[in-house]
């Protein structure tokens, strides 16, 4: 197991440097002088040649790289030319929201679809199983940001019943950071205003963001299931006389997450990227709204740096799919042939 | 009254499909005393895996359907019998062999924890809780089916056996605890010929030493016959002749019967084996006569229209051929030989 990881791990580095090196030449391709750009367009000549020295971009390109990746394992992504700040200052800022807004949705996420999954499996073909299709196809049809939307004015403005916009209500002090999470944050430092304020502003845009991926994982845990059901273990396992408790939650469920659980991994950790518009809906500093503005604005520093993070929290995610999967099926774990 | 171990009667076991019904199982008669052994033989697709699945009543309830019939173990009524009955004649009475040794063990479970499950249900003292107890049972029962180095297979996953391997632990774990009755289904099957005859005696042997009853299903005639006493000759869901193997070999009655014997091979020549024409029927569409009636040589406007019953020729053998009732006149008989001669 723990040459598998290492191996992954080792794979993974040479993945983040593929990234690297093309969003590396992706930045410096398209058009503009990134000395220039920073410095606006009535700044005299020689101050941007001056920049562009202590930018190295009069080096070769390979050279221009090495400088940036040396910065980058520093934790120097250079300037922002939103925000007029290091880009490593706004990451730590605004990568914890998404972090947090993103645990959250998988909690969400994981919990709900697991349970819709077991009962429609359970009960299929009958009433429940097709609330739960019927309310699925709802569920996935409807975008996320029009969801945000609707939830944001039913609970927030409508019933006023659950705090929205941004991480805390005004008058709520932050926690002392730690990792950055807040509801985390607050709680080990038993801070419990905080804790159930910032709990509050949580729960409309996890469930915004996971709702979508939610229905999906559930339909997919349904028909593994019931695909397992059917199965000659199973029927061998009932004709031993085990008790129909032990044969679903032990010879049913673990075969079945195994081909559920890479495209859960996946969807959470898409979850990251496409978070930005219910970020923007519930005002929420992450850094999926940060990036998209860096996006639009081509804050090269910002979007290169973005979108590293990104990749490497794919790679984690996806490691640690691999760990639980290999972990479920002894098929993968110790190399079975077909 | 005698008291059979198994008396399975008139059962009809039918699946749910688009078209309809599929009436597969059609009132089959039969019955295994304890102790005894029994074949059950009929070409793939004739409904042997369905009758005896709905022994244990292991048929997925959303699909199959049981209209009539009744499956008596010593006398209750298996099919009555509520959840908490089964479930003791599954732990403690009856235990089968699947027909596919390489899909009936989980594959993402130990070898050892799936025999371990079922020796502790079917236990239910202290053994259950007692994990050296549980090693030392499930490790004879590996010996006993020659599997070598028993406490290293325990630890190893379906997918690191061969087919051979898996289909002795198939049947160690069938036979772990003691049981009245064994069905093994098609049991070597899917195995090459010479490991299939290993695992035939190696059954027989068990079987023979834990004095269970047997009930072995196979599609060839040829083998059962050094394996058990009595042959149920199955087609299409009915049971369509009966004897001992003995008189079974020496004098087959039913056309299909007669067919079956032609397929198996045989070491002293006479040509290819004949075989049989055509394939299973419809079973959403039967015929109202006989099931055999498309395919057989001797087909009579009567077999198409009207079933034949079971027809005691001679003590302890049974058919259902119209070719042996009264109804089918001397005439018939002589247009028959006439016809063979030719
Ligand atoms: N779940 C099912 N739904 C519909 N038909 C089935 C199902 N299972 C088996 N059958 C049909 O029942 C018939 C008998 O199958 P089976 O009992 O497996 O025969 P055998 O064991 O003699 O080969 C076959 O025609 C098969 O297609
Ligand atoms: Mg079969």
């Amino acid at each position: 197991m723990l040459r598998f990881v290492g191996k992954r791990l080792f794979e993974g580095i040479f993945v983040l440097i593929g990234i690297s090196i093309m969003l590396f030449i992706i930045a410096r391709i398209i058009p503009g002088d990134p000395a220039r750009m920073s410095l606006g367009p009535r700044a005299p000549q020689f101050a941007v040649d001056e920049l562009r020295k202590e930018m190295h971009l009069d080096k070769s390109l390979p050279v221009q790289y090495l400088y940036w990746i040396k910065g980058v394992l520093q934790g120097d992504f250079g300037k922002s030319i939103n925000t007029k700040r290091p880009v490593s200052t706004d990451i730590k800022e605004f990568l914890p929201a998404t972090l947090e807004l993103v645990l959250f949705s998988g909690i969400f996420l994981i919990i709900l679809s697991i349970l819709l999954g077991l009962l429609a499996a359970k009960y299929r073909d009958t009433l429940v199983d097709n609330m739960i299709r019927g309310l699925s196809y709802i569920g996935i049809a409807i975008p996320a940001f029009a969801l945000a939307i609707l939830l944001l004015l039913l609970f927030g403005y409508v019933w006023q019943v659950i705090p929205v916009l941004g991480r805390l209500s005004s008058g709520v002090a932050a926690p002392i950071h730690i990792t950055g999470l807040f509801a985390f944050d607050s709680l080990i430092t038993g801070n419990f205003t905080t804790f159930f304020d910032t709990l509050g502003h949580l729960i409309l845009p996890a469930l915004a963001l996971a709702t979508g991926p939610l229905f999906q994982e559930a339909r997919l845990l349904r028909a593994s299931l019931v695909d397992n059901m059917g199965k000659e273990y199973i029927s061998v396992a009932t004709g031993y006389g085990l008790p129909s408790r032990v044969i679903m939650t032990r010879y049913l469920l673990r075969p079945s997450f195994i081909p559920v659980v890479p495209v859960m991994g996946m969807d959470l950790a898409s979850l990251m990227g496409n978070a930005f518009l219910v970020e923007k809906i519930f005002n929420w500093p992450g850094i999926s709204r940060y990036g998209m503005n860096a996006l639009l604005n081509k804050d090269l520093n910002a979007i290169s740096a973005v979108f590293l993070v990104f990749g490497a929290i794919f790679l984690l995610v996806n490691i640690i799919v691999d760990i639980i999967v290999a972990s479920l099926d002894p098929r993968i774990r110790l190399g079975a042939k077909s | 009254m005698n008291e059979h171990l198994l008396d399975i009667r008139n059962l009809k076991t039918w699946y749910r499909t688009y078209q309809g019904y599929a009436q597969v199982v059609d009132g089959v008669n039969l019955t295994i005393d304890a102790g005894k052994k029994i074949g059950i033989v009929g070409e793939s697709g004739c409904g042997k895996t369905t009758t005896m699945k709905s022994v244990l009543r292991v048929l997925d309830e959303r699909k199959a359907y049981l209209p009539e019939g009744e499956i008596l173990f010593k006398n209750q009524n298996i099919l009555k019998m509520r959840e908490t009955e089964l479930q003791q004649i599954r732990r403690k009475n009856i235990s089968m062999i699947s027909q596919e040794p390489s899909a009936a063990l989980n594959p993402v479970f130990t070898v050892g924890q799936q025999i371990f499950d079922v020796i502790s249900y079917s236990k239910q003292d202290d053994t259950a809780k007692n994990k050296k107890e549980l090693t030392d049972i499930a490790i004879k029962a590996i010996r006993d089916v020659f599997i070598p180095d028993p406490e290293r297979i325990l630890e190893c996953y379906p997918h690191q056996l061969s087919g051979g391997m898996k289909q002795r632990i198939c049947i160690a774990m069938a036979l772990v605890t003691p049981r009245e009755l064994l069905i093994a289904d098609e049991p070597g099957t899917a195995l090459d010929v010479t490991i299939q005859d290993q695992i035939h005696r190696l059954l027989r042997a068990l079987v023979d030493e834990k004095q269970t009853a047997l009930i072995m299903i196979t599609h060839s005639l040829g083998v059962v016959r050094e394996l058990v006493d009595q042959i149920y000759v199955m087609y299409a869901g009915n049971i369509v002749e009966v004897a001992t193997t003995n008189e079974l070999f020496k004098n087959p009655l039913h056309p299909y019967t007669r067919g079956l014997m032609d397929c198996v091979p045989r070491l002293s020549g006479g040509g290819i084996s004949a075989g049989i024409y055509g394939y299973v029927p419809d079973y959403v569409h039967p015929t109202p006569g006989c099931r055999f009636s498309p395919r057989c040589p001797y087909v009579k406007e009567i077999c198409r229209v009207q079933k034949p019953l079971m027809l005691e020729v001679s003590e302890g053998h049974t058919v259902a051929c119209f070719r042996y009732t009264d109804s089918f006149t001397e005439q018939h008989r002589q247009e028959e030989s006439i016809g063979e001669r030719a």
